[in-house]
């Protein structure tokens, strides 16, 4: 995929637009880039699969808001979530600090790479499935380790599951998100282990 | 306020930085992203200082806010601690390539490691290397220089109003650029050099070719557009080098536009550098007695009223004098400064300048632009009126061209009815006009080129008296000139005498001989193959092309001269280099053919000469000084004819090339090829 040469939202996308610039008051429009941003990211994955910010699209939210190209192209370079170039159509990405580097998170990383192809960082599969991206702390620790895809966060990875939700994802199946351990949040494995002698109510 | 430096204690006005309390106080603070004309960022963390009472941490002096009864230590072992590791950290990624590096010898950073940081390195890790940027043909990048320090993108975004440089990405990765690969759209890019404290921008036509210490540097002004800005000329034997701004707070602050600082290399191209003469329809090379011999045999006999001179947009005052005492002395009263035949009314000198002055713009507090595109035909007044604006937004409204000013301009009908209308008062533009202190108008030189000029000069008075901008302490009618020899022709009276023609009559062959000092603007096609064509000047330009006779003369960077600017004010150019081969300077020459034609002129030195000129023009005293003045009298200059409905085009379709320097200027050349592919391509 390459750049596009026009981009423009579309309706859905307009009406939350309207919502999101009624947020800001007049004169500070300027504020909405970054919701903006993702609007046209989410926008551009819905349509054409492959969940970037082309630079047109950053042109037509710098006219949208009233400032220079420049400062929208800082901002968008300037996060990470934003991805600048075409990526797959599902975003792997994977968190390797230290908690889940702890809890395996090289067995997901190379895991992730064996069911994909996918040699490098940020790199795309040949089918244009997968982009798999190393990234910061989740959040998540309690359930590392965690691979993130798009805005799913799937938890308490290993290698095998690794390789069988990739393969779910290649046949279009969505698993369901969260612990892949089976436990519900955060809760221990098995099922509690404190607090066994309140009596059920 | 007052505020303890190292011991001294100095008196700050409120709202001042410990940096410049530290400056008051006479300490050196080195800095790299601090810039007085930009605002603050305060993340090169140089200028740390130390601050008694307050948290026992350097601070970074830029951007911490004075206060009354402060004491600053400039020099604690913790402050030079501090520096010595933020110029470490500065250091970790700046290559150490001085020798190939041309900001060498002139580099704040090279200069602030040996004053400031330690005597050898602690890494061994490669250095990040980041890929260079093409910004144009007038700056080289070389990026991986690049210290962050953001000068550039503060000065683009703010003092030239381009906002096209950016900091991408982030950390390790963050790159100074365009992110889109462009050539900078700023009359003004040349700045950037001088602000950049490193060597990732510098010249891209000097790269390579001197060391700052080689050069001689000779203060002068500028003649590429009517400003007058203050340069310096660093030259290395006879050849102009570079040329960079000289700090005049009324003129050009610290900055200078493109043309005037690139359009150098044009000094050595196409110059005329022995004397010409037409012999049987070809220029042959003469010496200077053949020429001059040749000027005498045509002239001889001549009535002096079928000979008539026309002078350029560049010639110092002296020639001009010099060449009208030679005409009067030969009985002719044809003679006109106004090469484009701009209907500009010499009776009154604030008929024809910049009156509320440059430095008055940023009292102003309404404007109106008629005519003229003053990013173009001025880039540094139209920088002073985006500072004006900045201060806030002052209403701005044009009534000519559609132009990208930098400003906000409300765009007014493009019609000189417009001006009535305003006048008159039936405008709404006129109530903005009256309800504010200071309205200023400026009156370009397309608005006075126009066949109905005299009209809408008269008109452009009579609506700055009816909207109150003619007071006994305020002038607000401005003329704004592109020739930086036009307001000094006008003051010594470079015009048509009692029946004389005007510069269109005698390009229309109301004369037998004509005389063109350094006049390349004016259309010499229409005249007759017969009328006779002294050209004198430094370029072999259009004038010089349809001449008989061509005497060479200096370019400005050869000669001492004067030169009156827009606002009036009179400055002196000085000798920076030597003319090539056989040309002279141009009052000389004059002088020289005067005693051929036997009307020798009464001065043998340019001392006599000037002082000659001050005799008989007082106002050219008062060199650098301009007295601003209200309006004392308000009767507005005569009209003639009647106002036209045809709107207002542009002066200047080419800012690059507009005289015979930039059009034999190979940089600038380059610049109009990337600035009219991006026309193109944005069409």
């Amino acid at each position: 995929m390459s750049e596009p040469a026009t981009f423009a939202f579309d309706a859905e996308s307009e009406v939350k637009i309207t919502k999101i610039l009624a947020k800001y008051p007049s004169g500070r429009q300027a504020s909405a880039v970054l919701p903006l941003l993702d609007l046209a990211q989410r926008q551009m994955g819905r349509l054409t699969g492959s969940a970037w910010v082309p630079r047109v699209a950053m042109d037509v939210i710098a006219a949208r808001l009233g400032m220079a190209p420049i400062r929208v192209y800082e901002v968008a370079t300037f996060y990470f979530m934003f991805n600048t170039k075409p990526i797959g159509k599902y975003h792997l990405q994977v968190c390797t600090t230290t908690p889940c580097w702890l809890r395996g998170s090289d067995e997901v990383t190379a895991a992730c790479r064996r069911a994909t192809g996918i040699k490098g960082w940020r790199e795309t599969s040949e089918d244009e499935l997968f982009t798999m991206t190393e990234v910061e702390c989740l959040g998540a620790c309690v359930n590392a380790p965690i691979l993130q895809v798009d805005d799913d966060f799937y938890e308490d990875m290993d290698a095998a599951k690794t390789e069988a939700l990739i393969e779910a994802l290649r046949r279009g199946e969505k698993p369901k998100p969260g612990s892949m351990a089976g436990r519900q949040g955060s809760a221990p494995e098995g099922g509690p282990t404190t607090l066994l002698d309140v009596p059920a109510e | 306020m007052k505020v303890t430096v190292d011991g001294i204690e100095v008196e700050v006005p409120p709202g001042s930085n410990v940096l410049q309390a530290c400056e008051a106080a006479g300490k050196e603070v080195p800095r790299f992203c601090y810039h007085e004309r930009l605002s603050v960022a305060g993340n090169c963390r140089m200028c740390l200082v130390e601050i008694e009472k307050a948290p026992p941490k350097p601070f970074a002096s830029c951007a911490y806010p004075a206060a009354d009864g402060m004491v600053v230590h400039t020099d604690s072992p913790m402050v030079r601690a501090a520096r010595r590791g933020v110029m470490e950290f500065l250091l970790i990624n700046h290559p150490l390539d001085c020798p190939i590096c041309d900001q060498g010898g002139e580099c704040d950073l090279q200069d602030q490691a040996v004053g400031y940081g330690m005597d050898h390195s602690r890494y061994a890790e490669n250095k990040r290397a980041v890929r260079d940027k093409d910004l144009g043909p007038l700056v080289k990048t070389v990026m991986t220089r690049c210290i962050h320090c953001t000068r550039c993108i503060r000065f683009s975004t703010e003092i030239a109003g381009v906002p096209e440089l950016g900091a991408t990405a982030r950390g390790e990765n963050m790159e100074v650029g365009t992110y889109v690969e462009k050539a900078l759209s700023s009359e003004l890019s040349g700045n950037l050099i001088d602000i950049c404290p490193v060597g990732a921008l510098t010249s891209k036509p000097y790269a390579f070719v001197a060391r700052p210490w080689e050069l001689t540097k000779t203060d002068s002004i500028d003649v590429m557009d009517a400003v007058g800005a203050a340069i310096r000329v660093d030259t290395r034997g006879p050849e102009v080098l570079r040329i960079l701004p000289r700090l005049n707070e009324d003129v050009n602050e610290e900055w200078l536009a493109d043309k005037s600082r690139f359009a150098i290399d044009g000094l050595r191209r196409r110059r005329l550098d022995h004397p010409w003469v037409r012999q049987g329809g070809k220029l042959v090379k003469a010496t200077w007695n053949e020429a001059f011999d040749a000027i005498r045999n045509r002239l001889t006999g001549l009535d002096g009223t079928k000979i008539g001179a026309i002078s350029g947009d560049l010639c110092d005052v002296e020639s001009m004098v010099a060449l009208r005492d030679l005409m009067v002395a030969l009985g002719s009263p044809n003679l006109d400064c106004r090469q484009d035949g701009a209907a500009l009314d010499a009776s009154r000198r604030d008929f024809y300048t910049f009156n509320s002055t440059i430095a008055g713009i940023e009292e102003a507090d309404a404007l109106l632009l008629i005519g003229t595109n003053p990013r173009i035909e001025a880039p540094l007044i139209n920088a002073r009126l985006r500072k004006r604006w900045l201060q806030g937004e002052i209403p701005v409204a044009l009534i000519g061209e559609a132009a990208d000013l930098t400003y906000k301009v409300e765009m007014l009908e493009n019609r000189p009815s417009t001006l009535a209308a305003i006048a008159a008062g039936t405008h709404p533009f006129a109530a903005v006009l009256k309800a504010a202190k200071k309205p200023m108008l400026i009156l370009g030189q397309a608005a006075l080129t126009r066949p109905d000029g005299a009209a809408v000069l008269a008109q452009a008075w009579a609506l700055a008296a009816s909207c109150g901008m003619l007071t006994p302490d305020w002038h607000g009618f401005n003329v704004l000139h592109t020739a930086a020899a036009r307001v000094g022709g006008l003051d010594v009276g470079f015009l048509p005498g009692v029946g004389g023609r005007d510069a269109a009559a005698m390009l229309a062959g109301g004369v037998d001989a004509l005389w063109l000092l350094g006049a390349d603007e004016a259309d010499v096609t229409k005249l007759p193959a017969s009328t006779f064509v002294i050209y004198q000047g430094h370029h072999g330009d259009r004038g010089a092309a349809r001449a008989d006779v061509i005497l060479p003369g200096c370019a400005y960077t050869e000669k001492e001269g004067t030169w009156v600017n827009t606002e009036g004010r009179v400055q002196r150019g000085q000798r920076a280099g030597d003319p090539p081969g056989q040309a002279r300077e141009d009052w000389a020459i004059l002088r020289a053919a005067s005693a051929v034609l036997g009307r020798t002129l009464p001065y043998d030195t340019v001392a006599a000469l000037r002082c000659s000129v001050e005799t008989r023009h007082p106002v050219l005293r008062n060199l650098d000084i301009l007295p601003r003045s209200g309006c004392s009298d308000t009767s507005g200059p005569a009209s003639r004819g009647t106002l036209s409905d045809a709107p207002f085009c542009a002066a200047i379709s080419n800012y690059y090339m507009t005289d015979p320097i930039s059009r034999a200027s190979a940089t600038m050349a380059a610049c109009t090829e990337a600035h009219s592919g991006k026309a193109m391509a944005a069409e």
